[in-house]
């Protein structure tokens, strides 16, 4: 028994039936995503003045990120071109590029972007005990340039583990972020592009004194809590489409061609369009999180 | 009467070749009962299923009506079992076996309310008669993608496993309403760092559920627009094919913004992230340990962004079977079907923005609120143009009570008398005194116990001919239907009249705290008892249910007389469902024409029996 | 087991010509998203007065991206009308979401007005 339209268009409609079933998927994804952005959104705006951090995440590796996810969206509608066009072998090469540009980006996250993050410490300091930490803060030099005050203090941590000893009474840093290092230089006024290095400096900070601390994990702050979790969510899309990609580019791919190629290329359409709307979603994540 | 089975071979090329070519190799047991792709075996094992977990969320209020009846009493012989067989307290309260904790009580409504919602209700009444009937309706071989229908099965059951292991969770399953607010479900059960607890297997649960819903929706909706036979246009589609649609539509978005919140609070329990835990909260007279700056009012946003809409898609599939039941048996069309079918379209569309009517006592202002009002009220129209499309039906027709013919008959009052108490919640002024009290389980059961679930009864009894080859008997059909009917008013009906004095919904004290309950409150021990007899009388419908299977009476293709198409495939259909192919030559209803000697014609046939005066087929 | 009984050759070479004419287009578009990058990256870095203003500019330039994966690389510029009032649909409910949502948040009850 066969299903009817799964390779040729119904003629009133004028689609197969996986095209219609993918934009469907994509519909709901498209809300799923709405709400994870629409959540980032009440977050951003409710947060208290200072706890919504900017500049945290690595610029240029998140720029070449998107390039890589943007060429391999170039790669992957070459690669169904191909198919349409019945160049089985220029399909293997642009689905293999694409593949290794979806590897790419999520090594570039899982090996370097979140390690980097979990890593780094960052202590918000109280209302009340925000002048005891001038020299690290600012916050007069800020005033007087009407630029928002600092609250929090980040850097790498001494020992890690310390942060287990609930005996300790104190935070111990062993370098800290150049923004908290030299806070009235005019290059910490606004993110940079390119990273400014750690500069050596042991700074301890009374527990008493901080509000909320932790390393860059997702309980670090709400921004972090999106990141992780939109990320992370876009992330697990990526490997989905990967897992696609990779069963089509095997012998699988090869005997679906032999046995009728128009089945591939509209297997290849698909999720190729899936793939579309994971670097979409990305389009809006790069500036949300790392520029704005 | 026999129908004349009259398809034939139609259109000048088949693009799925000429029918009845089939695998001829036989499946395994395993291929064929458990990792099938056929839709009427997956619609099955989602009807019986379904139809197990809406006996245990049964089961799982007779427990709680026993705590409101008789509080702070011995269960008796239940009572003790469950205190061994449950691993907390929660049966054990005061080191007395078989009496209640306020906890598990708590736990008790939360699940009664996720399972009859998620895993009874939906499955059954969309995913089981769906999968079943709409390909069947519409001359279609299956659904366009059975290996996802497969799979959207597999992760229903295993949600559903998910869900029944939490009860054996150290600290019992979740407990924080079948709604799930936060700050407390993020932090019910020792917070943060730990997997193995109800609230935490519960968001899991539901993250396997959507995701079964989303691979439905997108197959059904699909297999509807793609797979229609020949001849069968959009307005030549029986309603419930109609509603089915627009209940997967609704499935497809709605159900994500609550997948979202479901990972954002996973992610608060798991994680300790902050996403609805606000700034400065404390628990126990101590400072919680988060870094806050979140919103519990976004959990409820996104959370009833969906439960709304599921409100309708708990309603929506019932009307249609009602429409389906209620035309075979007056012999009459439905009454203003192009009417209905808008009217339903139009209850899909606004469900969607009508959500922040169960939040009206979150110190909403004046604009949103009042948006919200309008919209709610809007909404009430086509559900009463639907009504009174199936009442007008009745009009003139020629009644026959079979046992589905009943069940449909006391839906219309029911679901009005259900869909009526609404009124009053859709304005904040009056909303403000009824929130949260009795009379809104009364409403939305009104809607659901004696609207869905006697249109999914109406459903079991009218399909199983077509799914089985017999007939249920008839007799103990009409017990089960007289028996359910008396006791659901008995135990609904006073729960209006406990929810206007304001007795609280959640109370586990039966609403004794509160003086204002003192009137009321002596209907416990009535509504309980009932609740009790009812669900004695689901014994004939069980037995009925499998005994019937091997013992009812053997029917043929149309043992109801019925119009629609899948009364023209075998009872039950081979695997490809009809032997010849399929074309469609007029609407769905076409019962009583006038002029010709026999009072219905099915769809699916060109000619339509001989009239006086000659003609052709309508 | 699918027999290849839909595709005759016509519609195969009609096809091939067709896509063929499009791969330039798919290249030069890719070219634009990866220009429309490194602009909103630089831009971010210009100081457009108010955070808001930023926030606007990287999200008209991130809008003006989308609409080209989903115009051209998706093959939306010529779709047909079920993927349409599909894609339609989803944008009004998503819309809804996030304005009432943002209405609620923006319209508490006040004690004094």
């Amino acid at each position: 028994m066969e299903i009817p339209y799964t390779v040729s268009a119904r003629p009133d409609t004028g689609l197969y039936n996986a095209k219609i079933g993918i934009w469907l998927f994509l519909a709901s994804e498209v809300m799923l995503f709405g709400g994870l952005f629409s959540g980032y959104v009440f977050l951003r705006i409710g947060a208290q003045p200072g706890y919504w951090p900017h500049g945290l995440l690595n610029v240029p590796v998140g720029t070449f990120n998107t390039a890589v996810l943007i060429a391999s969206s170039v790669t992957v509608v070459l690669a169904w071109a191909s198919l349409k066009m019945r160049q089985f072998a220029q399909y293997k090469i642009w689905m293999g590029i694409t593949i290794l540009c979806g590897l790419l980006f999520l090594i570039v996250k899982l090996t370097y972007e979140w390690p980097a993050k979990f890593h780094h410490f960052g202590a918000y300091i109280k209302k009340e005990s925000l002048a005891k930490y001038e020299p690290y803060l600012g916050n007069n030099y800020l005033a007087e340039k009407g630029l928002p005050e600092r609250v929090e203090i980040t850097g790498d941590l001494e020992d890690e583990a310390s942060l287990k000893d609930e005996s300790a009474k104190t935070y111990v840093f062993k370098e800290l972020d150049a923004v908290n290092a030299e806070p009235t230089n005019p290059e910490s006024d606004r993110p940079t592009f390119w990273p400014r290095p750690l500069v050596e400096k042991r700074v301890v900070i009374d527990k008493a004194d901080v509000d909320y601390a932790s390393m860059f994990y997702p309980r670090h702050s709400a921004y972090f809590s999106a990141y992780f979790l939109i990320t992370g969510l876009h992330g697990l899309h990526v490997l989905g489409g990967l897992i696609v990609f990779t069963y089509f580019w095997l012998p699988v791919g090869a005997n679906m061609y032999k046995r009728n190629p128009e089945h591939l290329a509209n297997r290849i359409e698909v999720a190729g369009l899936f793939w579309h709307f994971v670097d979409l979603v990305w389009i809006f994540v790069f500036p949300l999180f790392y520029l704005l | 009467m026999e129908t004349s089975t009259a398809i034939h071979s139609h259109g000048p090329h088949d693009p799925h070749g000429h029918g009845g070519h089939e695998d001829h190799h036989e499946l395994g047991f395993w291929q064929k009962y458990v990792f099938s792709t056929d839709h009427k075996m997956i619609g099955i094992q989602y009807g019986i299923t379904g139809l197990c977990f809406l006996f245990f969320g049964f089961c799982l209020m007779m427990v709680m009506r026993w705590q409101l009846a008789y509080p702070g009493q011995v269960l008796p012989v239940v009572g003790p079992l469950l205190a061994r067989i449950i691993r907390n307290d929660g049966m054990n309260s005061g080191g007395v076996p078989g009496v209640m904790t306020a906890d598990f009580y708590n736990s008790l409504g939360a699940m009664h309310g996720t399972i009859m919602v998620f895993l009874g209700i939906v499955p059954i009444a969309f995913a089981a008669f769906g999968n079943y009937v709409v390909p069947l309706q519409i001359g279609a071989p299956d659904m366009t993608f059975p290996k996802i229908n497969m799979a959207s099965f597999h992760s229903f059951w295993v949600g559903g496993v998910i869900m029944l292991l939490s009860f054996f969770s150290p600290t019992g399953p979740a407990k924080s309403g079948w709604t799930s607010y936060s700050p407390l479900a993020d932090l019910a059960d020792q917070g943060a760092g730990v997997i193995f607890n109800g609230q935490t297997m519960w968001i899991l649960g539901m993250v396997f559920l959507i995701t079964s819903s989303l691979l439905g929706a997108v197959n059904f909706i699909t297999t509807i627009i793609q797979l229609r036979a020949p001849g069968m246009t959009w307005m030549r589609m029986p309603f419930f094919c109609w509603v089915q649609l627009i209940t997967a539509f609704i499935l497809l978005l709605a159900f994500p913004p609550l997948e979202a919140a479901s990972f954002m609070q996973l992610m608060d329990r798991v994680f300790g992230t902050s996403f609805f835990l606000p700034h400065g909260l404390t628990m126990g007279n101590h400072l919680v340990n988060a870094a806050g700056g979140g919103s519990p009012l976004l959990w409820q946003h996104l959370f009833w962004f969906l439960a709304h809409p599921e409100v309708y898609v708990l309603i929506l599939p019932g009307l249609g079977i009602i429409a389906e039941v209620l035309t075979n048996n007056t012999r009459r069309p439905l009454w203003g079907y192009k009417a209905a079918v808008y009217a339903a379209m139009g209850i899909g569309f606004l469900s969607f923005i009508v959500w922040a009517h169960h939040m009206y006592l979150t110190g909403m202002g004046a604009a949103v609120s009042t948006f919200f009002q309008t919209t709610t009220i809007m909404i009430s129209v086509p559900s009463v143009i639907i009504l009174t499309c199936l009442l007008l039906s009745l009009w003139g027709g020629s009644i026959r009570f079979t046992v589905p013919m009943l069940f449909a008959t006391a839906f219309l009052p029911e679901f009005g008398i259900g869909g009526l108490t609404g009124i009053p919640l859709a304005f904040n002024s009056t909303d403000l005194y009824l929130h949260d009290t009795y009379y809104i389980i009364a409403h939305f059961h009104y809607i659901v116990a004696p609207g869905t679930i006697f249109a999914i009864f109406a459903g079991v009894y009218y399909w199983f001919p077509k799914a089985s080859g017999r007939m249920m008997n008839e007799f103990w059909g009409k017990v089960h239907f007289w028996g359910t009917l008396v006791c659901m008013n008995i135990v609904f009906f006073p729960m209006f009249l406990q929810g206007m004095a304001g007795m609280h919904r959640r109370g586990f004290d039966g609403g004794a705290t509160y003086d204002l309950a003192k009137p009321v409150i002596h209907w416990n021990t009535t509504i309980s008892h009932a609740a009790w007899l009812m669900g004695l009388f689901q014994l004939p419908f069980i037995f009925n249910f499998f005994w019937s299977m091997k013992f009812g009476k053997k029917v043929g293709n149309n043992p109801w007389n019925a119009t629609t198409l899948e009364w023209s495939a075998p009872s039950p259909p081979p695997h490809g469902n009809f032997t010849e192919p399929v074309a469609i030559y007029r609407g769905p209803y076409e019962y009583s024409v006038p002029g010709h000697n026999v009072d219905f014609i099915p769809q699916a046939d060109p000619q339509g029996p001989r009239t006086d005066a000659g003609a052709h087929g309508h | 087991m699918e027999h290849v009984t839909e595709q005759t050759h016509t519609p195969d070479h009609d096809a091939a010509h067709h896509v063929n004419k499009h791969v330039k287009g798919y290249v030069f578009v890719g070219g634009l998203l990866l220009f429309c990058t490194a602009l909103t990256v630089a831009l971010s870095y210009v100081n457009f007065g108010t955070q808001k203003a930023n926030i606007v500019v990287a999200m008209v330039l991130a809008t003006f991206k989308v609409s080209c994966v989903g115009a051209i690389f998706m093959h939306l510029k010529s779709e047909k009308w079920t993927i349409y009032r599909v894609l339609l649909i989803t944008a009004v409910f998503a819309l809804g979401l996030f304005l009432l949502t943002a209405l609620a948040f923006h319209d508490p009850i006040r004690l004094n007005y």
